[in-house]
């Protein structure tokens, strides 16, 4: 508690094995009891990796079929319908099912630890944001089986990971497939918001004593920035989910042309969420290579105050640069100039950020061991991802490459490069010996 | 092409005339051949048609002015990305294998402990905003010409409407209405003819991309966009949709025709006037409106006046059918009159389920609508 009065392992419920009436020990069932009941940090830390893990491999089997079905040309190995089902489940499962539940995971798992806390703020929230997350997961794969419904039309969702109005409207996606779409993500979105609640709280108010905010590790610097993130721009998702359910059950018109709604109010709500996902992910991955990175090169980091002041200014800035996603739908010079000013801008904290690690690196002892390995990967990747990323700011150059492969490749150098490589960093650090 | 975009800024009223671009620096030696094989076409058959394919879809290859300007500002960013990845990609390589441990006695001692220095902090801020602030004035300079530019005013107009999944394609000055297949004239030296798209949707967002002639807009409903083209070759230029339609997104696919401007009037007095009744395929005009095509298709100077469907009247003049995914050639329109969702499946015609005399018939009307 932040006002020095301790708390019990029982109260916070971690102590070694809880006695829960009706709980069985030692058998099956009381191990899937264990699971399910559970509230202890570690465990839905471990949870939420393992989700992330589950779905990692059924997604990235999806990425697997739509790669062969793109190796020559007039392939038919799937039908059209069904590859739109493939790329949209296979991107909405690894953003919101694989890179936020591994992100949440580590976080879950690590900031307690490096903090000194015993456990989450509040524990049963922490269960319940996890439940939410797995459900909504869930909720979306069950379009496979449900979607089809009186209509006969396509299983799963096929509107892309982005779902850009009107296509996702009751005219052009008959059947319920959209619906399971937006009511998962509305399901997940619950579930992190709750989280990153849980987590900033966590680290506001459970830090040990002494432990100031400028002493905290990098990576409990940068979750929290993740967090704040999580908290402000996940409801905008939301609130775009439910005016899509209530426009698709409701009749209510957002984004309904035809009745005086703006297809465009979409993108601006999707991308105002979007863009600053792609820092949620990609914070925590800077924060796992600060942990890395020092530590494999037996030297401090280098330039602390300057990475937190870079990673906060990294989430600022993110706020600012959603329009730089919608350049191509007609915008004025004005906001398409001022966007591209903000998205360049972010190059300069993230820019400090891979000199810093150089700087750790430099006149250090690098031990070339796993995870360091995978950090290393890590930034050559995501200096790619990085330049990519200034080349689709640029506006009159993305005219060109918006809404190409270029824009493809750029986000898995960021997601697979970065994000996925700096969890197996992470995983190979601070997991492998659990 | 730091120098060639300082040369733009200096000039700044050259810069709407083509032919600046077409002599800028890199294009020289490319385009004063491109203009010599121009020229020896044009006397050759003035009013044939370029029907050269320009099936490459390369932004690095641009043949419009609009295409042009993004080609140099590309050129410039890649320039510098590729600089800045050598130089950090470089220097990590050199800590990785400098600082490398070397096992030993060597670790034994820990590295000097380095928490940080400011001078060296500011030294790796400092380049980097310098970098962005000339990114920005030179995109900001680009945006402004591309979307600010100052087209003559007898610019041609073509309204481009996007449905799932092909292009509604309108002349408003000559009344002319067609589809999938657009017509622009060459711009000249001597005299500039630019061309705008005026863009629209009819359902969802589509976005047009024809890589050598602009970079793509977007179609919005309820949203009119505008883009312009200014083409330096005559051929086809191939296109895509880029923004997921539905299950035909892949094929909605673009053919800009770019015209001599004789052979693009020439195709206008074509696609005015009705084609010329012919008694030999009487039949087949009585069954495509018996069998309500003209419900969703237009054929003038019949009753069909559908507008949901491409408008057919000149169809058989058109390269393609279904918004290019097969040539137009009996054949494949057999097919396609059989069961659209063969060659196409997810397009929104439906199969007719026309019988076999019907469907000869309707065939040998269709194929002679030039």
């Amino acid at each position: 508690m932040p006002n020095g009065v301790p708390i019990t392992a029982k109260e916070i419920g971690t102590e070694a094995n809880p006695a829960r009436p009706g709980q069985e020990h030692g058998t099956l069932t009381g191990w899937i009891q264990d699971l399910v009941f559970t509230v202890d940090h570690k465990k839905l830390g471990l949870m939420y990796l393992g989700m992330g893990w589950l779905f990692f491999v059924v997604a990235g089997t999806m990425a697997a079929i739509i790669r062969t079905q793109l190796f020559v040309p007039n392939n038919h190995l799937v039908s059209p319908q069904a590859f739109n089902s493939l790329f949209t489940m296979h991107g909405t499962s690894m953003i919101f099912f694989v890179a936020m539940p591994m992100i949440f995971g580590l976080a879950n798992y690590m900031v307690p630890l490096q903090i000194g806390a015993r456990d989450m703020a509040f524990p049963r929230l922490n269960g319940f944001s996890f439940w939410l997350t797995f459900f909504g997961a869930c909720l979306m794969f069950f379009s496979y089986v449900g979607a089809p419904g009186l209509y006969g039309a396509g299983a799963a969702p096929d509107v892309a990971w982005f779902a850009l109005a009107p296509l996702t409207s009751r005219a052009f996606s008959i059947g319920t497939s959209v619906d399971y779409w937006s009511l998962g993500l509305l399901v997940t979105g619950v579930g992190s918001v709750t989280g990153g609640i849980n987590i900033m709280v966590t680290i506001f108010c459970y830090r040990c004593k002494g432990m100031t905010l400028y002493r905290m590790p990098l990576f409990v610097w940068l979750s929290l920035v993740t967090m704040f993130l999580v908290v402000t721009f996940l409801p905008p998702l939301s609130a775009a989910q439910i005016m899509l359910v209530l426009e698709r059950f409701f009749g209510a018109k957002f984004f309904e042309t035809q009745a005086g709604g703006s297809a465009i109010l979409w993108q601006h709500f999707f991308w105002i969420f979007g863009h600053p996902e792609v820092y949620i992910l990609v914070l925590p991955a800077f924060g796992v290579i600060s942990e890395v990175v020092p530590v494999f090169s037996r030297k401090p980091i280098f330039g602390y105050p300057m990475m937190v002041a870079a990673s906060v200014m990294i989430g600022f800035v993110s706020a600012g640069v959603w329009a730089h996603h919608m350049f191509t739908i007609g915008m004025s010079s004005y906001s398409i100039t001022f966007f591209a000013f903000a998205t360049m801008v972010i190059a300069v904290p993230t820019g400090i950020k891979i000199f810093n690690w150089l700087g750790t690196m430099y006149g250090g002892k690098i031990r070339l061991e796993l995870p360091m390995l995978w950090a290393i990967a890590f930034l050559f990747q995501f200096l790619i991802a990085g330049l990519t990323g200034i080349m689709l700011g640029v506006a009159p150059f993305d005219w060109q490459l918006n809404d190409s492969y270029f824009v493809i490749a750029h986000f898995h150098y960021v997601i697979v490069g970065g994000i996925i490589f700096a969890i197996f960093a992470a995983s190979y650090y601070w997991l492998a010996g659990c | 092409m730091e120098m060639n975009w300082n040369c733009g800024s200096r000039h700044g009223h050259e810069r709407q005339t083509p032919v600046r671009f077409r002599f800028s620096l890199i294009q020289r030696n490319r385009s004063i051949l491109g203009v010599a094989a121009l020229t020896l076409l044009t006397l050759a058959h003035a009013s044939a048609q370029d029907s050269t394919i320009r099936a490459v879809q390369n932004i690095f290859d641009p043949l419009s002015a609009p295409a042009e300007i993004l080609y140099r500002i590309s050129l410039l960013v890649l320039a510098t990305c590729a600089i800045i990845f050598l130089v950090v990609a470089g220097l990590l390589t050199y800590a990785i294998i400098r600082y490398r441990r070397k096992g030993g006695a060597d670790d034994l001692e820990e590295p000097p402990q380095v928490y940080g220095s400011a001078a060296i902090e500011l030294a790796w801020t400092v380049p980097p905003i310098l970098i962005v602030v000339v990114l920005v004035l030179v995109t900001a300079r680009t945006i402004g010409e591309i979307q600010k530019p100052k087209l003559p005013n007898d610019a041609e107009q073509v309204r481009i409407i996007g449905h799932r999944f092909w292009w509604e394609v309108r002349y408003p000055k000559y009344d002319v209405v067609t589809a999938d297949e657009i017509h622009v004239p060459l711009s000249d030296r001597s005299k500039r003819i630019a061309t705008e798209f005026v863009l629209e949707s009819a359902d969802v967002i589509h976005g047009f991309w024809v890589p050598q002639l602009n970079g793509k807009t977007m179609l919005v409903p309820n949203h009119t966009n505008t883009m312009w083209v200014e083409p330096y070759k005559t051929g086809i230029y191939l296109g895509n949709c880029t923004v997921l339609c539905g299950a035909q997104h892949a094929n909605m696919l673009i053919r800009v025709v770019v015209d001599t401007p004789e052979r693009y009037q020439q195709w206008l007095n074509e696609q005015k006037a009705t084609p010329a009744d012919d008694q030999s395929v009487e039949e087949g005009k009585r069954q495509f409106i018996a069998n309500s095509c003209g419900a969703c298709h237009d054929i003038g100077g019949t009753n069909a006046k559908g507008v949901f469907g491409p408008d057919l009247t000149h169809f058989a003049s058109r390269q393609t059918l279904g918004s290019g995914v097969a040539a137009n050639n009996e054949e494949n329109l057999r097919s396609w009159l059989q069961d659209p969702q063969v060659l196409k499946p997810g397009c929104l015609m439906p199969n007719m389920k026309l019988g076999d005399k019907q469907l000869q018939s309707i065939l040998a009307y269709l194929r002679t609508l030039k």
